[in-house]
């Protein structure tokens, strides 16, 4: 069974720190991760590879430094590992991201006949789980998004079953084979690089495809194939004054006392 | 000759890209995320400068008079934008998926109806609900009394539950047949399942989880506004130059309309050709979770704690007073993925979404992410040490202080208080 897992690397958020003058991200500095939803899913194929057998390929869009994930994934043991970087591809919003790595997996399964797709349910620096859906719409594949758990692949009938999670309910679901899974963290706990395997990726170098590299549509990449556009950026909306209950760091007891005695005055909190 | 170039701020670049396609002569590209102008091309024409939206592109020199052919090509640029906006008058109206469940109609359907009749209004359009699925049609009465002037019903076994290919296939098809200028969706599991099918699959533009919707009334272009760029700062975003604008909302951020009884509208039957035998994707069960749902969009009272809580065992400190005030445990983004909580109950931009009556934050910071997530809350109480922390901008009321000794102080006050 061939599996293509997509990654994206992304800004470790817990590392975040803003610019207070111009409130943006401080880029400087802050590390960059495998984005953890991808790191699921690469482990979820691993895993299906260990029970099924097969090859796990990794594919990532970004600029040179995103290899570092790849490193990660081989680390993971993952079989290969591709990156696509072009100038021509930085600004692509989702459509035109779901249009690149499209290219790119179709590439991937002309050399090896792809059975299965996997993403994060989507990543965490723009939280729009948009590309996994692209992805699949422009192959014409099912798309099984918020996969829980891989409950079962049949190589002989060529499906898969699997549980998604909805809200407050699992939906069990079988589909043919190639289909596209974007998967949640509950569906299993990251493995531990063995040693062969960080030695592998101490010494692995990306092959890296560029837009020369297939035949594509420059309208529909970058900057040019993407509708949605930045037309301002504001502060977040301000409720008004509040009221800071004063002697927090002096007297906080008495700070607290004051804080509860208004809310049950107000009759914000009530007794039950 | 020396050329004259626009120049660049890198540090308020937030590299969104809007200049370099502004820029009518390939002057501008985005390296690592922050704009670099050619000067070869660079005109200094100012295009760049006045769409910027954090000012990182000034003009040094004032405007260099263009050659003949440099005039040509804006020409040419502006010709085309205007027969493009031309195309796009042909999309009228503003419409809303209905999502349902076994014919139970999800709230955020409702919320964006309400939303929805004030974009259709500044727009001077219809608002119509979409509505998919098996003896469903009662439901499109439920739409007009929630402001629907028109629902698009379309019934088949095939569209019984859920599935994402009869569904997209069903929504772009209604799409080109009648030109909706807006769709709308709620950013629930399966609005967002959808969404990004069929924007994908009309070649639109999509943007997810926004949380302000506004028309600017001479370009008709739908605002949609969210969280950006990991900062502490909301972007609008735009869809330009592609038909329908389609956006997704997350549950209780908009208000629910004013129902009246009775209302008037139009169902417009569509007829679907679908056969089971089309659809390569079987449902074979349901399975309710049962017990360990944390009702956090339901709670009136959230004791909700951040990166300041410190480690997992601190966390009893707050569920003593979310017991002591008869409320629910929340956790911002920073205490689930330190594992302190699960993501159960995680507030903010990936988490729930809550409006409880009173929300306690102690020890968040409040970023943007988690802001989003609850800043509609009728009363925000606030505790941190940190007196510049932007959680101190929505509060009703805040301590400035040390959450170890306020907290347990505010449980033992609640404890005598409340029994009096």
């Amino acid at each position: 069974m061939h599996i293509v897992v997509c990654a994206k690397q992304v800004p470790d958020t817990s590392e975040v720190r803003i610019d207070p003058e111009t409130n943006t991200l401080i880029r400087e500095g802050v590390p960059s991760i495998m984005n953890p939803y991808d790191a699921h899913a690469v482990e979820e194929a691993m895993a299906l590879k260990d029970q099924y057998g097969g090859k796990v390929t990794v594919i990532s869009m970004g600029p040179p430094q995103a290899e570092e994930v790849l490193r990660q994934a081989i680390s993971f043991g993952v079989d290969e590992a591709i990156l696509m970087s072009d100038r021509s591809f930085g600004g692509s919003d989702t459509l035109a991201t779901s249009y690149i790595l499209t290219a790119g997996i179709k590439k991937v399964n002309e050399q090896e006949k792809i059975d299965l797709i996997m993403c994060g349910k989507q990543a965490i620096d723009g939280d729009t789980a948009q590309v996994g859906p692209g992805i699949a719409t422009r192959l014409g594949i099912p798309q099984l998004t918020y996969v829980m758990d891989v409950l079962e692949v049949n190589q002989e009938k060529r499906t898969i079953k699997v549980a998604r999670k909805l809200e407050g309910e699992k939906e069990i679901l079988e589909a043919p084979l190639p289909s596209l899974l974007t998967v949640v963290k509950d569906l299993n706990e990251l493995r531990y690089s063995s040693l062969p395997n960080k030695i592998r990726a101490a010494r692995f170098n990306a092959t890296v495809w560029r837009k020369d590299d297939f035949e594509m549509d420059l309208e529909q990449m970058g900057l040019k194939g993407s509708p949605t556009t930045v037309r301002k950026i504001f502060p977040p909306p301000d409720r008004g004054e509040g009221e800071i209950i004063p002697g927090g760091k002096d007297n906080p007891e008495e700070a607290a006392a004051v804080l509860v005695e208004k809310l049950v005055k107000q009759e914000i909190i009530a007794d039950r | 000759m020396i050329n004259v170039a626009v120049e660049i701020s890198e540090k308020k670049c937030i590299g969104c890209g809007l200049c370099v396609q502004t820029c009518p002569f390939d002057a501008l590209t985005l390296v690592d995320g922050v704009v670099q102008v050619d000067p070869d091309k660079c005109t200094n024409c100012g295009a760049c400068v006045e769409i910027c939206p954090t000012e990182a592109l000034a003009l040094d020199e004032p405007t260099k008079e263009m050659t003949n052919k440099e005039k040509e090509q804006v020409k040419e640029m502006t010709g085309t934008a205007r027969e493009m906006s031309e195309e796009l008058t042909k999309y009228k109206g503003v419409w809303v998926f209905i999502e349902q469940m076994e014919g139970k109609v999800s709230p955020v359907s409702w919320e964006l109806l309400g939303e929805g009749r004030k974009l259709a209004a500044k727009l001077n359009t219809y608002l119509a609900g979409i509505l998919l699925g098996d003896g469903v049609e009662h439901i499109a009465q439920e739409a007009f009394n929630n402001g629907a002037d028109k629902v698009y019903l379309v019934q088949s076994p095939v569209l019984k539950h859920f599935r994402t290919q009869p569904y997209m296939d069903t929504i772009i098809n209604l799409t080109k047949r009648h030109m909706p200028e807006i769709i709308l969706m709620g950013a629930t599991t399966m609005g967002r399942d959808l969404s990004g099918a069929v924007a994908t699959g009309l070649g639109t533009g999509l943007t997810a989880d926004c949380t302000e919707l506004d028309i600017e009334p001479e370009s008709r272009y739908m605002l949609q506004s969210r969280p950006a760029f990991g900062g502490n700062i909301m972007a609008t975003i735009v869809c330009r130059h592609r038909r329908p604008q389609m956006a997704t909302v997350r549950p209780r951020i908009m208000d629910m309309p004013e129902y009246k009884k009775d209302q008037q509208g139009e169902i417009i039957r569509e007829e679907t050709n679908l056969q089971e035998e089309d659809i390569a994707v079987k449902v074979i069960d349901y399975i309710k979770e049962k017990g360990k749902a944390v009702y956090l969009d339901k709670a009136e009272i959230i004791v909700a704690g951040g990166r300041g809580i410190g480690s997992k065992q601190n966390f009893k400190m707050l569920q003593e007073l979310a017991d002591t005030v008869g409320g629910t445990i929340g956790a911002s983004r920073a205490a689930v993925e330190a594992g302190w909580l699960e993501a159960e109950f995680q507030v903010g931009q990936t988490g729930t979404t809550v409006r409880p009556k009173v929300y306690f934050a102690i020890g968040i910071s409040g970023a943007i992410q988690h802001l989003v997530g609850m800043q509609t809350s009728d009363v925000i109480v606030a505790v941190n040490n940190d007196p510049d922390a932007p959680i101190f901008k929505v509060a009703t009321f805040g301590i400035q202080g040390d959450l170890f000794k306020v907290l347990p102080a505010m449980t033992e006050q609640f404890r005598k208080q409340l029994r009096q």
